[in-house]
């Protein structure tokens, strides 16, 4: 057994238990569902695991992505639907696809500054449904038409409005400070790496693989089961689909035409679900008889270039908070890494193995190194579970806690990239068994 | 000895390389000579050798041609080899072996890929467009073009004949007339460019190197597929593009065009340039004669225009704008990372935002919060513009203007490495702001003054530290305008110089530096013909007809506009103060007639009103009539033995290019480049004449010495030539200009 990470002078800070919904591609079985049913589902479901009293808990926060506009803060919403007290304040936090790790690093904030005992955190993504807008045009005209007081003046503003006007305002997946879309950035960072076509393909088809036995060998317990209204009850991820390599060699790139590497087959996709953890000072959790499933320890954020290292948080964030616990890479036994893209992981795993990289861009005398593939996502990841923007930062912790709890391991790490070009990384330590 | 000797030469290639990588041969430009690609006598031996190599070698299927500088694909035909030639003959054979290795090109056995990144300008793009497919990366360093226009000359090595095929008529017509540079999406849009590839980010290489890779890589797969015919050059066309063609196959339709684009270039050129109008004589016996003979036109034109005084006063005008494109002075001891600039006028705001475009933080202080959001909202503007015409990104704009910090205090000035003073011409206010700035800014920091008139060391009169004191004479609108002029006095040090040049240079500016004295070498060349101007109008030439003489001459902007622009309050400032200190000699008009008009409100186009009317939106420019009615107050008796029309073009232009001579003697200018370069990137003096140094080596200094005398006579000492004009009049052999 290696040391604990515990430090004199730091609370202990432990996760409970964490839950999420199945996560199902977009436009499937949740479909007409709002944002906050989902979350409600993930917030009843972490309740109904741990048995938890709703008024022991202090505080909510939960991280959403693509606002839904009626409820933006989703947190309070969700948490009054699902029970909670209404004593319990709540709030939403957003950062990209890294929103719910900033959620559970809030709670440890809040934990560890004394004011709060147990904290739920959480995050929610739906993209079945989104904000599609009119143009800013045929907004400014609707607001004047609120003030217009004459018929005459409304009638003329009216007449103002042209067919132009109509075309609405669609929401992408694109870097606002850019304008790049993700996959495009993606695209550039493989080709940056000289990440092969065939290595993306190789690893989202891993991806898949492992995915498809951990779901088979019921490894992914954290997966509550959930009764859609009006449909069936859902209690498995639905975008697991190992395929084959020749199948996955005829798509054609999705962003870069017609010479790119980035596909439909080797990238995350659009994906509904939420997510929640309970969060406590080891104190409480002990008192309150829990039997915490490990410790959440030394985190950090970094943000780099969002035009051309977009995605490449998890190479800045990994050497940053292995320093931060003393550690290095080999003393990690377990690895989860957020999968936006095949080509996006591949690019990061050999800039971390590159001391050229380390040298000039991050001002360290030497590569961290990558994590050995047999450690790194090996009950799959986001490419084959699916991507809710803001709920995967509480799978990958949870599955990090699940992991060292089967395989034996003690310490586990979380990385992740983010749109805005951040990134995130934490170390977990398994709870003494 | 044969083999052995070929051995060697093959070893030798120092500019053309290649390597076969399955079946695509690979070739890789790279003058190791000079930071571009230029198309030299060798490189094109060298090209001409590894391509026969290739197109020998049958295992080769395809080609890919690439540059291995990471800013240039190749930026032209090499300007010296062109300046070389003694005679026109010369030239013509030059373009017909450059047609000749394009038309191998065109024809090559293979498809050959042109890999683009960076400059492919002229001569490179000639050459891009011989090949079966052209691939370039979306790089803000990349742009097409055929420039050739801008030297006097014209694309001589087909590019007359196989544009108007590639991108059509009218956009042929746009390029080659106009010369302007094309961005990549542009170029795809145009048909010019096939497929365009993104520049990459760091990776396991540099950004430029990496990107120069993986355009190879692209374009070698590209160049795999069009081998094995997965790939086609032809694309689908259009209905708009069917119904175009269609339209351009109509001979009268084409007559009409040629027709419009030919006196388009005779109104804007007043026939001052041949170049232009010899590109639209090739295009059109290209298409109306068919290919023999249209090559033959243009590589017969190309020479033509190589001898003409107008390709060597352009081309002049280049290596001149070279030159002042570099620092004379050494390295500055210490970079200007804070600017600060004192009023936020027109010409402070500008030199605010030419700034920190650049990335430079710049202080803008004024006195009063209305003068500051005036100067404020003119750089967000300049700025805006730029995002409209997309060559800025919104959030670029914002991140450039978060440099900016617009106050009315001296906040932060104890950081500042630079004060630039744009403040009220008038010497006791400029001596209380040297006061007040010394009593803030560190020891280091430059105090440099930007006055179009006022001598700088009567200026640097009030400073504790004179060393640190320096002219830096910019001209409105500061962010279109190339030109700085730079003022030294004899205390300035070397490394304020030195410091003052590198800022112009970050700032993008063509610049010159000039020794110190009232008006120093711009201002001082302008007053004189302005002087003169005045004096047509004072003799009755109207405004209008004075702006078409001046114009017909060749200046982009007649006189009487120019004075608007300037400004009348200015221009009568000037005006009297450099009277004041040069005498009779700056005399002609009457003063009195400016300031009249500055009295009634006619300070030009800022007032809305000086010799013409402004704000109306009609085309045609009215003359105030109110100007109208001074001048007939002050009018004067013309001499009818001066006064033909080319007499007053003579009277204007002999008086600015005495005045820039006698700078000259005087050691107010180094040399005539910078003479020439200010004069036309300050002033307008006609581009097609090279400037006053080149247009007295051109014109003859001796026959513009006739003139002037004959002016002398009726007029008094405002046209007696300096003593080295008459030098160069009395002895031919004399040249500005080598």
């Amino acid at each position: 057994i290696k040391k604990t990470l515990a430090k004199p002078g730091v609370k202990n800070i432990v996760l409970v238990d964490g839950v999420r919904t199945p996560f199902l591609q977009s436009g499937t079985i949740y479909a007409d569902l709002m944002p906050h049913d989902l979350a409600r589902a993930a917030l009843q479901g972490l309740l109904n695991r741990t048995g938890l009293p709703k008024d022991a808990v202090d505080y909510i926060v939960y991280g959403t992505v693509i606002q839904e506009v009626k409820t933006s803060n989703v947190a309070r919403e969700a948490a009054l639907g699902a029970g909670f007290s209404d004593k319990t304040p709540a709030h939403t936090v957003t950062m990209a696809c890294i929103s719910s790790n900033q959620a559970m690093t809030t709670a440890v904030g809040l934990i560890a500054a004394g004011q709060c005992d147990a904290v739920v955190a959480g995050g929610v993504e739906f993209m079945s449904d989104v904000p599609i807008r009119h143009s800013r045009r045929m907004r400014k005209t609707m607001l004047s038409l609120n003030k217009a007081k004459t018929l005459g003046a409304r009638l003329s503003l009216l007449g103002s409005i042209r067919l132009a006007h109509l075309a609405p305002e669609l929401p992408a997946v694109a870097e606002f400070s850019t304008a790049e879309t993700m996959g495009h950035s993606a695209d550039r960072l493989a080709a940056a790496f000289g990440v092969s076509r065939l290595e993306q393909d190789e690893f989202a088809l891993r991806s898949h693989t492992l995915a498809k036995k951990a779901q088979d060998s019921g490894l992914l317990s954290d997966v509550i089961s959930f009764k859609v209204p009006g449909k069936d009850i859902v209690s498995k991820d639905n975008g697991i689909r190992p395929s084959t390599m020749e199948q996955m060699a005829k798509l054609k790139p999705a962003f870069i035409k017609p010479h790119g590497t980035v596909t439909a087959a080797n990238s995350s996709f659009l994906t509904d679900g939420a997510s929640a953890v309970l969060i406590m000072s080891e104190e409480k959790a002990l008192a309150m008889g829990y039997k915490p499933k490990a410790y959440l320890r030394d985190f950090v954020y970094v943000s780099q270039d969002p035009k051309d290292q977009l995605l490449l948080g998890p190479t800045y964030a990994t050497p940053k908070v292995l320093e931060k616990s003393g550690l290095t890479l080999n003393d990690i036994d377990v690895f989860e890494f957020h999968e936006a893209f095949a080509g996006q992981i591949m690019a990061n795993l050999k800039a971390m193995e590159s001391d050229w990289f380390a040298q000039t861009y991050m001002g360290r005398k030497t590569k961290v190194g990558a994590p050995p593939m047999e450690k790194f996502n090996s009950w799959g990841g986001s490419l084959s579970l699916g991507h809710p923007f803001a709920a995967t930062g509480c799978r990958l912790v949870t599955t990090v806690a699940h992991r060292l709890q089967k395989e034996g391991g003690q310490y586990g790490l979380v990385a992740a990239c983010a749109a805005g070009g951040q990134g995130h990384a934490m170390v977990i330590e398994a709870y003494p068994q | 000895g044969g083999s052995l000797l070929c051995l060697s030469l093959s070893a030798a290639r120092t500019h053309v390389s290649y390597e076969v990588k399955d079946n695509v041969a690979v070739v890789r430009i790279n003058d190791p000579t000079s930071k571009v690609n230029t198309l030299s006598r060798h490189m094109q031996a060298e090209m001409v050798e590894v391509m026969n190599e290739i197109w020998g070698n049958a295992a080769v299927k395809s080609a890919v041609l690439i540059s291995r500088k990471p800013g240039c694909f190749i930026a032209g035909a090499d300007i010296n080899m062109i300046q070389a030639c003694k005679t026109a003959e010369e030239v013509t054979s030059l373009s017909q072996e450059g047609q000749k290795i394009f038309d191998q090109v065109e024809k090559s056995p293979i498809p050959i890929v042109a890999a683009i990144n960076g400059s492919c300008l002229g001569g490179g793009l000639e050459f891009a467009i011989a090949c079966q497919y052209r691939i370039a990366t979306k790089s803000k360093k990349t742009i097409l073009g055929t420039p050739e226009v801008m030297l006097g000359l014209l694309p001589g090595a087909g590019g007359t004949q196989r544009l108007p095929k590639m991108v059509g008529l009218p956009a042929a017509f746009d390029m080659m007339l106009t010369g302007k540079n094309i961005r990549p999406d542009k170029a795809k849009k145009m048909g010019l460019v096939h497929q365009l590839v993104d520049p990459l980010g760091p990776g396991l290489k540099s950004p430029e190197e990496r990107t120069i890779e993986y355009l190879e890589e692209v374009a070698v797969d590209f160049a795999k597929g069009l081998a094995g015919r997965k790939v086609t050059v032809e694309k689908k066309k259009g209905l708009v593009q069917k119904i175009q063609d269609f339209v351009m196959g109509l001979p009268p339709v084409r007559k009409q065009i040629y027709k419009t684009v030919h006196s388009k270039v005779m109104k804007q050129s007043k026939g001052l340039y041949p170049a232009p109008l010899k590109i639209i004589e090739c295009i059109q016996t290209g298409i109306e004669k068919g290919n023999a003979a249209g090559y033959l036109t243009e590589s017969q034109n190309f020479g033509k225009l190589a001898m003409t005084s107008e390709s060597r006063a352009l081309i002049g005008l280049y290596h001149g704008q070279v030159t002042c494109k570099k620092n004379h002075f050494g390295k500055p001891e210490r970079d200007v990372k804070k600017l600060a600039v004192l009023g936020a006028g027109l010409m402070g705001a500008g030199i605010a935002q030419v700034t920190i475009d650049k990335g430079v933080a710049t202080i803008l202080k004024d006195t009063t919060e209305e003068g500051l959001a005036r100067g404020h909202q003119q750089v967000y503007k300049g700025l805006n513009d730029k995002t409209k015409k997309k060559s800025l990104t919104t959030f670029e704009r914002d991140g450039i203007m978060s440099l900016l910090s617009g106050q009315l205090d001296y906040r932060d000035f104890e950081n500042a490495d630079m004060v630039i003073e744009a403040v009220f011409e008038d010497l006791s206010i400029k001596h209380k702001v040297v006061k007040e700035v010394e009593a803030v800014i560190p020891p280091h920091c430059i105090f440099a003054t930007n006055t179009s008139a006022l001598p700088i060391k009567d200026i640097a009169a009030a400073s504790k530290r004179p060393e640190k004191v320096i002219g830096m004479h910019y001209f409105s609108p500061v962010d279109k305008m190339q030109l700085l002029e730079i003022i030294t006095t004899n205390k300035t040090s070397k490394d304020t110089t030195a410091s003052a040049v590198a800022v112009g240079l970050k700032q993008g500016k063509v610049i010159i530096v000039v020794g110190d004295g009232p008006g120093f070498y711009t201002t001082r060349c302008l007053a004189p013909m302005l002087a003169e101007a005045v004096r047509a109008l004072q003799e009755g030439v109207g405004p209008k007809k004075l702006d078409s003489l001046t114009t017909g001459f060749g200046f982009p902007v007649g006189a009487a506009t120019l004075a608007d622009e300037v400004g009348i309050d200015v221009a009568a400032h000037v005006a009297e103060d450099l009277g004041k200190a040069f005498g009779t000699r700056f005399g002609g008009g009457n003063v009195e007639v400016l300031k009249m008009m500055v009295q009634k409100g006619f300070k030009g186009r800022k007032s809305g009103k000086g010799c013409y009317v402004y704000g109306a939106k009609s085309k045609e420019k009215k003359v105030n009539s109110g100007a109208e009615d001074i001048l007939k107050s002050f009018k004067l008796t013309a001499p009818p033995a001066v006064s033909a029309d080319e007499d007053i073009q003579y009277r204007l232009v002999s008086r600015f290019v005495n005045e820039a001579v006698l700078c000259l003697q005087e050691g107010i200018l180094p040399d005539p480049v910078q003479g020439d370069i200010g004069a036309v990137f300050g002033l307008g003096f006609p581009p097609c004449l090279g400037g006053p140094f080149r247009f007295v080596d051109s014109h003859g200094a001796d026959k513009l010495v006739q003139k002037m005398k004959r002016f002398e006579e009726a007029y008094g000492n405002q046209f007696t030539p300096c003593q080295l004009l008459l030098d160069h009049a009395k002895d031919s052999s004399k040249r500005f200009h080598k």
